[in-house]
This record gives structure tokens, sequence and C-alpha cells, in this order.
């Protein structure tokens, strides 16, 4: 699944990166050690943490797809950095929770 | 066939904070190696990466590609760590306010360096610093 398909399905607008595949599981944290020590790769994580330092820590997780929760936008430095790096990033208003639900839901279902 | 790379890590400057580890990680995906073995690089060179950066004013980082794995040696001059059995604690930190809302903190570094490389070395000396030495054998 792309990460154009699995946002649409959840009703996340994507930033950048559409055609990522999204083939690993959710997960979700704000702590980046633990990111990495956890998060599945080529999956989608789900946090609040907008700065370089996540993209960078996605990138060597292998990270597929960062969504931004509970209304938090990247901003110009950060969108950047993930277009150069090919991770895709999207934006929703829910909380992590909630947000991670449906895309669990949404991979389930492919 | 064996690679050398040197990097310099600036201290306090979360901006171009893991440039080393992003470098080797592009140079390890062109030569080929295989995802497992690229993520567990750089993963565990991060976590030193940024440990230089919070912790120790920067450093310097000496990567060794060859046939069989990676060699990754990092050097600082920071304070050392005083009790080393502690710092591998899962959840043991450091960090001060400051940067744990920048997202770090966690108290995972040592525990994921160790957790992803086949082995790892220690060499610390209070007031002097800290060489810990990495490696992430092909399997």
């Amino acid at each position: 699944m792309t990460a154009n398909e699995l946002c649409r399905a959840c009703g996340f607008p994507l930033l950048c990166c559409p055609e990522r595949e999204v083939t690993g599981g959710v997960y979700c944290c704000d702590l980046l050690s633990m990111v990495m020590g956890r998060a599945p790769t080529d999956g989608i994580w789900f946090t609040v943490m907008a700065n370089q330092n996540t993209i960078v820590a996605a990138l060597m997780a292998d990270v597929a797809c960062v969504v931004l929760t509970e209304g938090i936008r990247p901003d110009d430095t950060m969108l950047a950095r993930a277009k150069a790096e090919g991770i895709a990033i999207a934006a929703t208003d829910l909380p992590s929770f909630e947000a991670a639900t449906r895309a669990h839901t949404a991979l389930r279902t492919r | 066939m064996t690679l050398q790379y040197h990097y310099t890590v600036p201290g306090d400057d979360f901006v171009h904070a893991g440039e080393a580890s992003g470098h080797l990680k592009g140079i390890l995906r062109q030569l080929g190696y295989p995802n497992d073995a690229i993520r567990r690089v750089a993963i565990s060179m991060y976590e030193g990466e940024i440990n230089m950066v919070i912790h120790a004013n920067g450093g310097e980082i000496d990567a060794e590609i060859d046939d069989r794995g990676i060699t990754i040696v990092l050097r600082d001059q920071g304070p050392g760590i005083p009790d080393v059995e502690k710092a591998m604690q899962e959840g043991w930190s450091t960090a001060s306010d400051a940067i744990r809302e920048q997202g770090f903190g966690a108290g995972m570094g040592l525990p994921n360096m160790k957790k992803y490389t086949d082995s790892m070395q220690i060499d610390t000396v209070l007031g002097v610093g800290t060489t810990i030495t990495l490696r992430v054998d092909l399997h």
C-alpha cells in the first residue's frame, strides 16, 4: 500500500512522498530512541514530535511514513528534509491513538 | 575490499546531527549491503552520534567497511560515563529537560547500540572521554 493510498483511507492529508510503500506495521511514540528501537521497518509512525530529528530518526529506522497528530504541522525545514530523504509526511488533528487505530484498520483490511 | 570514512561531529548542534550516520547509510546502500545490516548500522551509529552531540561537545567517528561487516569507532573528549552499568539500562538518562523536549533522552541510546550490533565495547575515563567501538557483521 502506498502512503497516498493509506493516508487517503484514513483521511490524513499527505504532505509529501505519496508513492512511498508502507509495508510494515503501526507505531506510536514521541521519544526518538524508543522509535528507533521498536518501530517496524517500512511502517507508519504517529507522533507529536515535529522537528528535523524526527525525520533523521525515521530515516535511520527505515520508517516509511510519519504522521503528525494533535494538529501539529511540520515547519518548512522538516518538510524539506522529509522530501529529500523520501519519507512520507501526513498531518491530522486526531490524537495519536485514534489516528493509529485508523491506520491499523486500513492496513488490516487492504 | 576495505573502505574507511572519517567524520567530525559538532557538539550541541541538532541541525546537523545525524549527517555522519546518514552519509554512511547512503554509502552502504550504494554498495548493496543488506537492508537489515544497514538499518542496524544506521541506528547504532546515530545513537552514538547523538550522544556525542548531547553529552560530549561533539567528537570524531571512524567507520570501516569490509566484506564481512562494518566497524564504527566513536571517540569523544567529554565527561566520561560515571556508571556504565546504569547507562546500559533502558530508561536511564542524564539528558536535560531541553534535550528531552527535542525527543531525546529516552534512556535508550546505549541499549539500542547494544541491541543492534554484534559487538560493542565501551572505554570511558571520567574527565578524559569515551571511546565506543561497534561492530555489525553481515550474516
